[in-house]
């Protein structure tokens, strides 16, 4: 039986995909033209029945959310689309955007019409010129053929290298011309998001999704996936694997599955460590290769299905390495708002440093586990709940190795073996 | 101001793509790298006089975010990614021979003003590590080897193309000018996809 269900992805290797030619050779701008003939509460009402949640990593139902928004109320709606992909590890709405930038447009426009708003705004990360390129043009030639323009208006807003931005709420202070920096709910944004009007936020892939499941159908859409996390979704294989890439699948499939299927571990090497879902995902190891990748599988096993980021690394690598590095882009990316964050991913940075160079004690791990308690939850947004998540897991499923350090008075990893010429031309 | 009218008129259409004229500071600083290469102090003057704000709001904003440059960077700034997987993968590696390649530490450009260089963070291309960016275009699984050879092209003034990306690699200022919104017309250069984003579908075609 087949495993794999490209919906989001099917069309990718046409050469002139992401022109609107190609899209509407498949279909392209027909369900926005059904859309808009229903009443914006059916759609709502469709996208409820179809089961589809948000893919940005909460996983919250796409439908419910837009149903949140006060209808009648005579102020202005907005739907802004977060597209600053920039959890370590997530790579999904790039190709999806390079590959087809029309799916997202035309999920925009149903989005927009449904929760009655005028102005979408797609908040793209400022890093990839050639993406805003295709969305630009995507755009202007949506406008050309009279889709945008008529009573819905898409504007490209493209962001300037700040992780906290896909954080919803600092993502509106930017858009509004701020700097980044979440705000404290309630208000939620579906009451006082942008400008203080209702605003939808929502993931590229949750509104990329919308075109084909208005086409095709809610009972189309729940006939794929588990019991409660519905349709196909794209997980990104990365890391020490023998084919990284893009791998479109109903809700549900498991990493063994996805490695059977790919090629497995890079030669010679076997699983070491691996993020479901980002690096702000808590860590799994080769306990977890049948874990099922949907929401409430992950949860279960004791992380979150998050981007479905599936970063592996095999026995090669360092994992204090790798999650002081992470912890380092957490201090980095950390906007400063909030004291626990902005104070703790610094002192988590200084004790991992120490624990890597082979300076540390045993008494830092206990340290390092009684910071993590005291960010966890603690701020405006999740970041520093985020930066928590690979210590803590790396600690429960890797103490030996971090003890290892500290008895060596060293790391006792050559990081060369690690990457992916091993030497060959260092 | 040095701002000309064609510039100028180029900024207010800019600020009227949004309902509230706040929202256009961060297109607009991006385009004023467009103009000096990085965000000047009569840039920000202009900025805030434009959007009726103080200058010290515009200097805010402009802070906040790595992007925007407070001196000048290369012709063409190269940043490579250092976030864990890439790091591991080779991009530690990467960095330390490019920075000895170059005589350039962290944030540094060469004396010929062609080649700057930064570590930069997860760049949503992960399953192409190790990444090298220019100008924020993608240049997959670099080696040692392939980052040095990109640099030295670019400072024998002949780039090699980006890997996903336009036929040709455009200049810092004139990425600066995409990131603004502007239509260069080289959205339909380049590939769909590279092969890892095809992975998945390949091999649903083949029946898995």
């Amino acid at each position: 039986m087949t495993k794999l269900a490209p919906v989001l992805s099917a069309h990718w290797d046409e050469k002139d995909s992401f022109t609107i030619e190609a899209y509407k050779r498949h279909g392209g701008y027909t369900a926005s033209a059904k859309a808009l003939a229903m009443d914006p509460d059916a759609v709502i009402q469709l996208i409820k029945d179809s089961g589809l949640r948000g893919r940005g990593g909460a996983g919250f139902p796409t439908g419910m959310k837009w149903g949140f928004i006060p209808q009648g109320d005579n102020k202005d709606h907005y739907l802004v689309v977060n597209a600053d992909e920039s959890e370590p590890g997530t790579c999904k709405d790039m190709p999806l955007l390079m590959a087809n930038p029309h799916v997202l447009v035309e999920g925009c426009i149903i989005a927009a019409h449904a929760i009655r708003a005028k102005q979408a705004f797609i908040y793209i990360r400022g890093e990839v010129t050639h993406i805003v390129r295709r969305l630009n043009q995507a755009i202007a030639d949506a406008y050309a053929a009279g889709h945008l323009g008529n009573g819905i208006d898409l504007v490209l807003h493209v962001g300037a290298g700040a992780y906290i931005c896909g954080e919803e709420t600092a993502l509106l202070d930017s858009l509004e011309g701020f700097r980044g920096q979440p705000r404290l709910r309630p208000p939620f944004p579906a009451i006082a998001g942008l400008y203080a009007r209702p605003t939808v936020v929502n993931n590229v892939e949750s509104i990329a999704s919308v075109p084909a499941i208005i086409s095709n159908g809610a009972e189309w859409y729940q006939s794929m996936g588990t019991e409660k996390s519905k349709g196909t979704t794209l997980y990104s294989l990365s890391g020490h694997v023998a084919n990284p890439g893009q791998f479109e699948a109903p809700l549900g499939i498991t990493l063994r599955e996805i490695l059977e299927l790919s090629g497995g571990i890079r030669k010679g090497h076997k699983l070491k460590f691996w993020t479901p879902g980002g690096s702000s995902t808590p860590l799994f190891t080769d306990a977890h290769l049948d874990v099922p990748l949907d929401y409430e599988g992950v949860a279960g096993a004791g992380s979150m299905l998050g981007t479905k980021a599936l970063q592996i690394f095999d026995e090669t690598t360092c994992v204090i390495r790798a999650v002081l590095r992470w912890t380092e882009f957490y201090k980095h990316e950390s906007c400063g708002k909030c004291t626990p964050c902005r104070e703790g991913t610094w002192w988590l940075v200084q004790i991992l440093r120490d624990l890597e160079n082979g300076k540390g004690t045993e008494a830092d791990l206990a340290k390092l586990l009684d910071l993590c308690d005291n960010i966890m939850g603690r701020s405006f947004c999740a970041l520093g709940d985020g930066a928590t998540s690979p210590i803590t897991s790396s600690i429960k499923y890797f103490r030996d190795e971090y003890i290892a350090h500290v008895t060596n008075g060293a790391c006792p990893f050559d990081p060369i073996a690690s990457t992916l010429f091993e030497g060959a031309d260092a | 101001m040095a701002y000309n009218d064609e510039q100028l008129a180029v900024m207010e259409s800019i600020i009227a793509r949004y309902p509230r004229k706040r929202s256009a500071i961060m297109p607009l600083l991006h385009y004023s790298q467009s103009i000096a290469g990085y965000v000047t102090n009569e840039a920000i003057e202009i900025i805030a006089q434009l959007l009726e704000l103080e200058t010290a709001e515009v200097t805010a904003v402009s802070t906040f975010y790595t992007q925007y440059k407070r001196q000048a960077v290369g012709e063409y700034h190269v940043g490579v990614c250092t976030n864990t997987l890439c790091a591991v993968m080779g991009g530690d590696a990467i960095f330390a021979g490019l920075k000895e390649h170059l005589g350039v530490e962290n944030d540094g450009v060469t004396a010929d003003g062609k080649v700057s260089l930064e570590h930069i963070e997860c760049n949503a291309a992960c399953d192409y590590a190790p990444v090298v960016m220019a100008n924020w275009e993608f240049y997959d699984n670099q080696t040692v080897q392939s980052a040095k050879d990109l640099v030295d092209s670019m400072r024998a003034g002949n780039p090699k193309p980006p890997t996903r990306g336009p036929n040709k690699l455009v200049t810092w200022k004139e990425a600066s000018a995409v990131l603004a919104g502007l239509n260069d017309g080289l959205a339909n250069e380049g590939v769909q996809a590279g092969e890892p984003s095809l992975l998945g579908l390949k091999l649903s075609k083949e029946g898995k």
